[in-house]
């Protein structure tokens, strides 16, 4: 740390401070800014030269006075303290605790931005984890390592299908539980409170790290939390060896926090105003999920994403999906319905559940009734917008057997109770009672041992 | 050599610094930590540096070191089989010297220099002799099944003074001396460097004359690409692009192939890592991962050596083509490439002009896919490179600058469709956007090697698909009833060639590949059976009586019940049907009279 604290800042707006004639100071140093009342600030360098020096001040530089303000450049990027005591705690952005407990003591630091991880050092993700939600596991399984990110919309119940997910997630045939850091940007104190009742009703609050910026805290320190949250995941799975559940939400807050920043200092827009970097950005964070070979523990990630007018096209969304192993996404016209988990399934996908499925892992049919599935309903979907304009009764029979596969598809294998934890058996077998509304010669993406097997023309003919 | 110079700022990833004398392209090593970067612009005696690296904590003051050469790529064998980053550093070594993430700083060569080679001479090459650029010194068997020619360097040009003997050479042996008149004496190596921004000489090109096979029906059948071809992949996110790549990158019928994952997910990566040794090439018998070059900077890496990487990609795909291969370089995704170039740019404070993009990127792109092409290498020989680049187009909106003028630019076009991936349509090539200028040429190779009926066949197939299309249109209006006999027909038909032809399952052991000569089997089994059946509806068969033939349900599945070595019971199958219908004409003719 410098002794020295300067106090020459020559202007300072929109979260950023300026000092001019501070020479040498590292790019990505660390700062510690003292007000006019004595208050403490963070702040971290964005550019350094000879003459000028950019600060991004995470609490914002609201009624800062140039003449009494007093900086310190700590000669260190932000790190987060690492130990296992921190199971169990609430941080805010930079890792700071919340829970009006002592700091971490602990001699382990790491940087909060973490290294790019080796891509050769990944272990490929493949072991099914079971959600106990006929939608995720019968047609977008998770697997251990993935990241997979709920996109949702304002009042859809994206909080509650995360929860049931932590809550019910586990690996077939092993009872290690997984440890959950829950990071909460921008959202409503409700909503965090949600999740904390949760985890303490279910006698999980001991297995959960929480870091929490909520909606009236200082935005700009939205942008480290994520990295300060998973530099913890990172340390839980890969020196602790567990297995790590990591729930984001909402990263659309941390992406409006990243684009007041970069407005602030004058980065050319690209769409929607969002700067040109916004998908490596996301990537740094959401890349640091996986597996590592010859290590026990791994990072799932469970992003939420809410997109803004439920347009799946808007930057945040689709920049994500180009990242994350998939998405599963939430329907406003199924929500409408009081169907829960109001899962969209035509644009929803888990991108790694190829290798997680079928005869070592599930059961064998697997792979090919979830495809089946899919396009059964897709079919299924033409024919009911069909017959919202001529009418069931002009449909031909196989047609009027397509509307009933969907009704059942959405209210019996979609629909589940929030405390409803099925066995992949169980929602396999759902499938097959619903694919057997349909005759097996349209059902050209199973085997032909499938149906002789499942089907039931086949089997009470 | 220029002097050391100094920084003077730090923003992000780019760096200015006082560097009198230094030439645009060159390397630098920067601070303590000699983080790697490039020289891109020059003010007075101001170097613009972008850094290949994170630099954080890097500060004003510190020293900058010119290396005295541009971004360039190690050329020997030992290329094949292995995984570098955007600028050739070698990940399987990079893990083992610094553990299982990245450091900043680290230089290490691209290509082992203890590995002993068994080099064999040229034997047409004499001490005396004249040599120049793209001669064939001698070769290495550098995988089981790739020969590896060892090339004079383009540029040098001289009496051959000495030729190594056959024997174990590493890369660090000289295996010629060449004297030349501008440089005095040189020696040569296994290996040598080229920079990645220019292309590598060649003596002219020629017309692209074969296709580049892929087993994918879609690609191979309806639009094709040629080798030495350029194709562009667009398609929003969950459409299957990197999939696609992956099959292609598979089962082409390309000698090298070089994928580079640019900005994307590094699990995709470490599935090819772990499926390719496993899986055999169709055409050598061998481990898939012999003929495989992979490049990766994922997307968490940083992104300036994301440009660098596709550039990266490349040179190595054009070096092989030297040495007479066909080699094809898949890049996902030249949106990221695009975006990088944006950052830059945007940090530069270069006006904006589409998007953010900076007004150069139509040009970037179009030179960079004039790299792809067949070509005469220098020493004679017919080689190519076919380029295929994934899009990424944001929002799935095909109007945006990267896929607009990549389509301006290449030859083959292969649009995927978002409907068609969630109703799990894979590949969800749309045959409706997709384009191909090839077909023509690709014809003359099918017509000779396959079957003199394909062009027909093909553009029947296409007639009757856009034919369903339309009638889809009148179908979503006022239903399926209104329809006539015949007009139905075509529908069934029409959706029996999507499942039974178009789609094609990955991930199914006979399907996954499927030979030229069963895509046509199966375009010639549909083919006629919608024209037979056409023929009976037009005889006033019902079309209830045609559709309740079980030997439809068949026709569906034939692609996964016969292998590729099943050519004869697809055949019979054909035959079969054309019995089972002509039976059905003759039930009904006896009925009607």
């Amino acid at each position: 740390m410098r002794e020295k604290e300067y106090r020459y800042a020559s202007a300072a707006h929109n979260g950023l401070l300026f000092l001019r004639g501070v020479p040498g100071v590292a790019f990505g140093d660390r700062v510690s800014i003292r007000d006019q009342r004595g208050q403490k600030r963070n702040g971290q360098v964005i550019l350094s030269s000879d003459e000028l020096v950019m600060v991004q001040i995470l609490e914002g530089t609201d009624d800062l006075s140039l003449d009494d303000t007093w900086v310190r450049f700590l000669e260190a990027p932000f790190e987060m303290p690492l130990s296992p005591d921190i199971l169990g705690r609430v941080f805010n952005g930079i890792g700071e605790p919340r829970d009006d407990r002592p700091p971490i003591v602990s001699r382990l630091r790491r940087n909060v931005n973490g290294q790019p991880i080796n891509p050769i050092a990944r272990a490929y993700p493949r072991e099914f984890i079971q959600t106990g939600i006929s939608a995720i596991d019968g047609l977008n399984s998770l697997v251990r390592g993935q990241k997979l990110p709920i996109f949702s919309g304002s009042g859809l119940p994206h909080n509650k299908l995360a929860a049931q997910i932590v809550r019910q997630s586990k690996l077939l045939g092993e009872e290690s539980r997984f440890v959950v850091v829950f990071a909460a940007m921008g959202v409503s104190y409700a909503d965090a409170q949600f999740f904390r009742e949760d985890f303490e009703s279910n006698g999980v609050l001991g297995n959960v790290v929480m870091f929490t910026n909520l909606a009236d805290d200082p935005p700009i320190e939205r942008l480290i939390l994520p990295r300060t949250a998973m530099t913890a995941a990172e340390y839980l799975a890969f020196d602790l060896d567990l297995h790590v559940l990591v729930v984001l939400t909402d990263m659309t807050y941390y992406a409006e926090a990243l684009r007041e920043v970069a407005t602030a200092k004058g980065d050319v827009p690209t769409r929607k105003g969002y700067p040109g970097y916004l998908y490596s950005d996301l990537a740094e964070i959401y890349e640091r999920a996986g597996r590592v070979r010859e290590r026990h523990g791994s990072i799932t990630m469970v992003p939420v994403v809410s997109m803004p007018s439920d347009d799946i096209t808007h930057p945040i969304p689709d920049l994500t999906g180009y990242i994350t192993e998939g998405q599963i996404v939430l329907s406003r016209e199924l929500n409408n319905q009081d169907l829960y988990p109001p899962v969209n399934i035509p644009p929803s996908l888990s991108r790694l559940m190829k290798d997680g499925i079928g005869k070592d892992d599930t059961r064998e049919d697997h792979p090919r009734v979830a495809n089946q599935l899919y396009a059964a309903y897709a079919k299924a979907l033409e024919v009911r917008n069909l017959a919202s304009i001529i009418g069931p009764d002009e449909l031909p029979d196989l047609d009027r057997k397509y509307l009933q596969f969907a009704d059942g598809f959405e209210q019996r294998f979609l629909a589940q109770g929030m405390d409803e934890d099925r066995s992949i058996i169980q929602t396999l077998n759902i499938a097959w009672e619903l694919l057997s509304l349909l005759p097996g010669d349209v059902l050209s993406r199973v085997s032909e041992a499938d149906l002789a097997r499942y089907h039931h023309w086949n089997s009470n003919p | 050599m220029t002097e050391p110079g100094t920084v003077i700022e730090i923003n992000g990833p780019l760096v200015r610094a006082r560097l009198p004398g230094i030439a645009s392209g060159e390397q630098v090593r920067l601070g303590k930590q000699k983080l790697t970067g490039e020289v891109i612009g020059l003010d007075d005696d101001r170097a613009l540096i972008q850094v290949y690296e994170s630099t954080e904590m890097l500060r004003p003051g510190e020293t900058v070191i010119p290396l005295g050469y541009p971004l360039s790529v190690e050329l020997g064998p030992g290329l094949l089989g292995g995984i570098f980053d955007g600028i050739q550093r070698p990940l399987t070594n990079l893990r083992e010297q610094a553990g299982d993430y990245i450091p900043r700083g680290l230089d290490v060569p691209a290509l082992e220099r203890d590995r002993p080679w068994a080099f064999i001479p040229n034997p047409d090459l004499k001490a005396g002799q004249e040599i120049r650029g793209g001669m064939v010194l001698g070769t290495v068997q550098e995988t089981a099944s790739t020969e590896h020619r060892i090339l004079t360097p383009p540029g040098v040009h001289g009496e051959l003074l000495e030729l190594a003997a056959a024997g174990e050479y590493d890369l660090k042996q000289v295996i010629a001396r060449v004297h030349t008149p501008l440089n005095g004496i040189q020696d040569l190596k296994l290996f040598h460097r080229w920079p990645v921004r220019i292309p590598r000489p060649y003596q002219k090109r020629d017309d692209g004359v074969a296709p580049l096979l892929t087993g994918q029906r879609i690609l191979d059948t309806f639009f094709p690409l040629l080798k030495g071809g350029k194709g562009a992949i667009p398609g929003p996110f969950g459409a299957g692009k990197t999939m696609l790549q992956q099959q292609i990158a598979r089962w082409t019928n390309a000698d090298i192939v070089i994928y580079v994952g640019c900005g994307e997910r590094g699990n995709e990566l470490v599935d090819i890592l772990d499926s390719f040794p496993e899986l055999t090439d169709p055409y050598s018998g061998r481990s898939l991962m012999e003929r495989t070059l992979l490049v990766a900077n994922t997307s968490n890496m940083p992104v300036v050596a994301r440009e660098a990487s596709i550039y990266l990609g490349v040179t190595l795909a054009e070096y092989y083509r030297d040495q007479g291969h066909d080699v094809v370089m898949l890049a996902d995704s030249t949106s990221r490439w695009a975006e990088a170039l944006r950052e830059v740019a945007g940090r530069l404070g270069q006006m904006p002009v589409e998007e953010g993009y900076p007004a150069y990127l139509a040009s970037r792109l179009a030179s960079f896919y004039e790299r792809a092409g067949r070509v005469e290498t220098l020493s004679g020989e017919s080689g190519s490179v076919s380029l295929i680049g994934a899009v990424s187009p944001p929002g799935g909106d095909f109007s945006e600058p990267v896929t607009n003028h990549t389509k301006d630019i290449i030859q083959t076009f292969w649009a995927l469709s978002k409907p068609l991936a969630d109703a799990r349509h894979y590949p969800s090539v749309s045959w409706t956007e997709s384009f191909s200028d090839a077909v023509e040429a690709a014809a003359r190779w099918w017509s000779e090697n396959v079957d003199e009926s394909w062009q027909e066949k093909r553009s029947l197939a296409l007639n009757l698909l856009s034919r369903a299309e339309e009638l889809a249109r009148i179908i979503n209006l006022v239903g399926a009833e209104a329809l006539s006999p015949i007009q139905r027909w075509t529908v069934e038909m029409a959706s029996l060639l999507r499942e039974g032809l178009l789609q094609q399952n990955a991930l199914d052991e006979v399907d996954s590949y499927c030979s030229p000569q069963k895509q046509f089997a199966l375009l010639d089994l549909m083919i006629g059976l919608y024209q037979q059946g056409q023929a009976l509806v037009k005889a006033d068969v019902p079309v209830s009586a045609l559709l309740a033939l079980p030997l439809l349900s068949r026709a569906r599945r034939s692609k996964n019940l016969y292998g590729n070595d099943q050519l004869d019971e697809l055949h019979a199958l054909g035959e079969e049907f054309r019995s089972q219908l002509e039976k059905l004409r003759q039930e009904y003719e006896e009925q009607n009279s």
